[in-house]
């Protein structure tokens, strides 16, 4: 490279989802990452970004488990998050959850201003505007809810997906609206989110895509749930898979090994 | 309205299983959202007003002693009467006062959100009055014995055909047999059947959208115009308002108005802006002899300086449970009292105590759509959350969630614990799942396997992997 720059130093929030669930995720986004000519380190001392505690109304513990973060990721350039919803949580609600402990405010305030959702951040910060990657196929691309309104993503990773040889993008309707995940609330309300997860899939069925995409795990997880146990053959994955272009080295979230 | 707020769960349950209802809930709530998007499209500066609106709304609710005393000098000085009410007794006691000592047989009211909260209609018939419903939802769900189960559209839960057997029922002096197939003609026999109410009424009831401190007026906004012949022609007018709804000046006002009708019916004004401005003046060629403004709190000035305060802003647009998913899912009655989806979710457990309405708040996957477009950005999920927190505090919250949540935090709290806790959980479930891609069923995920497939975890986590290539590398 001319560039004179040191690579940026980027810290790798996994997230929970992507950390059990869906390790590949995780390796998709260290290779994006590389690929853009960042330097990507996993602090082994993070856990969860604290968002169940925070949403369940126990401020405490989301208080602690932001502490936990805030000190892992302390000297990165840059922490990108696989993960709107957990970005979000990091970006703009430590600020709040902090707020009366000035020594952590700070600290909070530093963070937030380093950290980015994934593909935002290749598009925005980084500046990609296309990717090496070939997946033969006809995707949909679902905005998943605390990405969109939080993050303001949007565009980004229809951009970068328009970058990807054979690959054609149906537009979701309705892509805005939420799918029913919401964290603990689709086991505390199962048959309300059961009633909006089937308003999506119906949704996500018309536009005969053959595969469907978002940036966030929670909600991949709950819409292949869903679209597996109805028989429907359309495979499910995380954005960041397909722009890594790793689709052959694990099966579709919910599908077969 | 007794409140069946707690059974949430149960009401949800019902409304879903609900065939009639699903299909109504379908059709009827896009046409709001597309209306909402292309008025706001169409004026440059809406999000701009927005911002002020909001501002306007903090410097009233900073200022709120001192616009409320104004607004009623100027009342009184117009010869109107401001009744201050503490509690919804209170303000029902005022209202029936004001009947007796009328002699009045007949009321007749417009849409008012408050009068649903206070439980007037109920109140007026028990002590022998005959209140009339003008609005024509409202009118509809009156003569059903429902409640609204929307803030601007009262009975969108029901069908024009639920709608043309309710009149058959309830009209019984026009023919069994005539046709009442569209809602033109569903609309002129409740105008006929109306008009004569109207003239046979001595008191009539509305709410306000609005009160102007600058000249102790009130504003109310109808799209029927039931609105103004129920104000003008009994003797006697009262409005009905909550103490928010006040805002300095006509100046101010023209700015809620803009707001109002665009986020909740796409409209740039509502067909009918009414001020009122105190009773009939000599030379006045009609209006009523008596106004008096029931000015309520209800437990509104107790969210003052509380991270509640923002929820005072709400100029009640409806927009909000317009694009609410879950609202969209069980409709408004779910909701079990008077305000539904999101602002219901905020207001109920204020107004009713998080013991009665403690799930309005957990039932929203904070998907943030309602405080997107509220027009007054009310942080709407953020107060849910402070709800939630509320429940945390005082142990409301289940026994199993409180147990898991805990054993998660004190793992969460210690990464080396939290990383080996994981490393093993993922093994089992892979065990359990391995080859299958996914579970039909979970111990302890019933929730979530009730209805869908859980995919099963890759295999080992990423931590473990990353940790297994660092060391080869
Ligand atoms: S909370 Fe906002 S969107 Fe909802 S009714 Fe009130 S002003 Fe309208």
């Amino acid at each position: 490279m001319s560039d004179q720059r040191p690579a940026p130093r980027v810290g790798l929030f996994v997230t929970c989802l992507v950390d059990v669930f869906r390790p590949t995720v995780g390796f998709a986004a260290v290779k994006l990452l590389e690929d853009a000519g960042c330097t990507v380190e996993v602090p082994s001392a993070q856990t969860c970004c604290g968002q169940p505690a925070f949403n369940s109304g126990d401020r405490k513990t989301a208080a602690d488990l932001a502490r936990n973060t805030i000190a892992a990721f302390e000297g990165f350039d840059y922490v990108v998050v696989p993960s709107g919803s957990c970005g979000g949580q990091i970006k703009h609600h430590y600020k709040e959850l902090l707020a009366d402990d000035p020594a952590w405010a700070a600290r909070a305030h530093h963070l937030s201003a380093r950290t980015y959702e994934l593909v935002s951040f290749l598009a925005d910060v980084l500046g990609v505007t296309n990717v090496e990657a070939r997946y033969d196929g006809t995707v949909t691309y679902h905005d998943s809810c605390s990405g969109l309104r939080e993050l303001g993503i949007k565009e980004q990773p229809r951009r970068l997906l328009n970058s990807v040889d054979g690959l054609t993008i149906n537009e979701l309707p309705g892509a805005e609206v939420c799918c029913g995940f919401g964290g603990t609330f689709c086991v505390k309300y199962p048959d309300i989110s059961n009633h909006m997860v089937e308003a999506k899939i119906a949704d996500i069925t018309k536009t005969g895509a053959d595969t469907l995409l978002a940036g966030d795990m929670g909600c991949l997880l709950n819409m292949a749930g869903k679209l597996k146990r109805e028989g429907s053959p359309i495979r499910v994955r995380h954005v960041a898979e397909v722009l890594a272009g790793v689709t052959d080295e694990a099966p579709p979230i919910g599908d077969k090994t | 309205m007794h409140p069946t707020t707690h059974a949430f769960p149960e009401n949800a349950r019902k409304a879903l299983s609900d065939e009639r209802l699903q299909k109504v809930l379908s059709t009827a709530g896009t046409g709001f959202v597309e209306k909402r998007r292309k008025a706001a499209e169409r004026l440059p500066e809406f999000e701009a007003l927005r911002d002020q609106g909001r501002d306007l709304k903090n410097h009233v609710l900073a200022n709120l002693d001192t616009y409320l005393e104004a607004f009623e000098a100027k009342v009184t000085e117009q010869g109107g009467h401001v009744h201050w009410c503490r509690t919804d007794q209170e303000a029902r006691d005022a209202i029936l006062g004001i009947c007796r000592k009328a002699n009045a047989r007949t009321v007749t009211k417009g849409k008012s959100m408050i009068a649903e909260e206070i439980g007037i209609n109920d109140y007026l018939e028990a002590n022998g009055l005959i209140p009339i419903e003008t609005d024509l939802g409202e009118y509809i769900i009156q003569l059903r014995h429902e409640p609204p189960s929307h803030i601007i559209a009262p009975a969108i839960h029901l069908s024009k055909e639920d709608v043309a057997e309710t009149f058959r029922d309830a009209h019984t002096e026009l023919p069994r047999d005539r046709l009442l197939d569209e809602p033109k003609v569903l609309i002129a026999e409740a105008r006929q059947v109306l008009r004569r109410k109207f003239q046979e009424a001595e008191v009539g009831i509305t709410g306000a959208n609005l009160m102007i401190a600058e000249t102790g007026s009130t504003i109310i906004v109808t799209n029927e115009g039931n609105g103004d012949l129920t104000q003008i022609l009994p003797r006697i007018h009262v409005v009905i308002a909550t103490i928010d709804k006040v805002v300095p000046t006509l100046e101010d006002a023209t700015l809620v108005l803009r707001l109002l009708a665009r986020s909740a019916t796409g409209q740039e004004a509502s067909a009918y802006t009414t001020v009122s401005t105190g009773p009939k003046r000599p030379g006045d060629v009609d209006g009523p002899e008596e106004f008096h403004v029931v000015l309520l709190d209800n437990g509104r000035s107790a969210l003052l300086g509380t991270e509640f305060q923002d929820v005072l802003r709400c100029i009640r647009c409806g927009a909000c449970m317009n694009h609410c998913p879950v609202y969209g899912s069980v409709g408004g009655h779910a909701y079990g009292w008077v305000y539904p989806g999101p602002i219901g979710s905020v207001m109920q457990p204020a107004l009713l105590g998080v013991k009665e309405a403690g799930h309005l708040p957990n039932a929203s996957t904070f998907c943030g759509r309602c405080e997107a477009v509220c027009p007054m950005r009310i942080p709407l999920p953020k107060m849910m959350r402070h709800w939630r927190e509320k429940e945390f505090e005082q142990g409301l919250q289940p026994a199993t969630m409180r147990r898991g949540l805990g054993v998660w935090g004190w793992f969460a709290r210690r990464p080396a614990l939290y990383h080996a806790a994981t490393r093993m959980a993922v093994k089992a479930l892979g065990a359990l799942g391995r080859g299958k891609g996914r579970f039909a069923r979970l111990p302890l995920a019933e929730g979530w396997t009730r209805h869908r497939d859980m995919p099963a975890p890759e295999g080992k986590t990423f931590q473990q992997q990353w940790a297994e290539r660092k060391g080869k590398r």
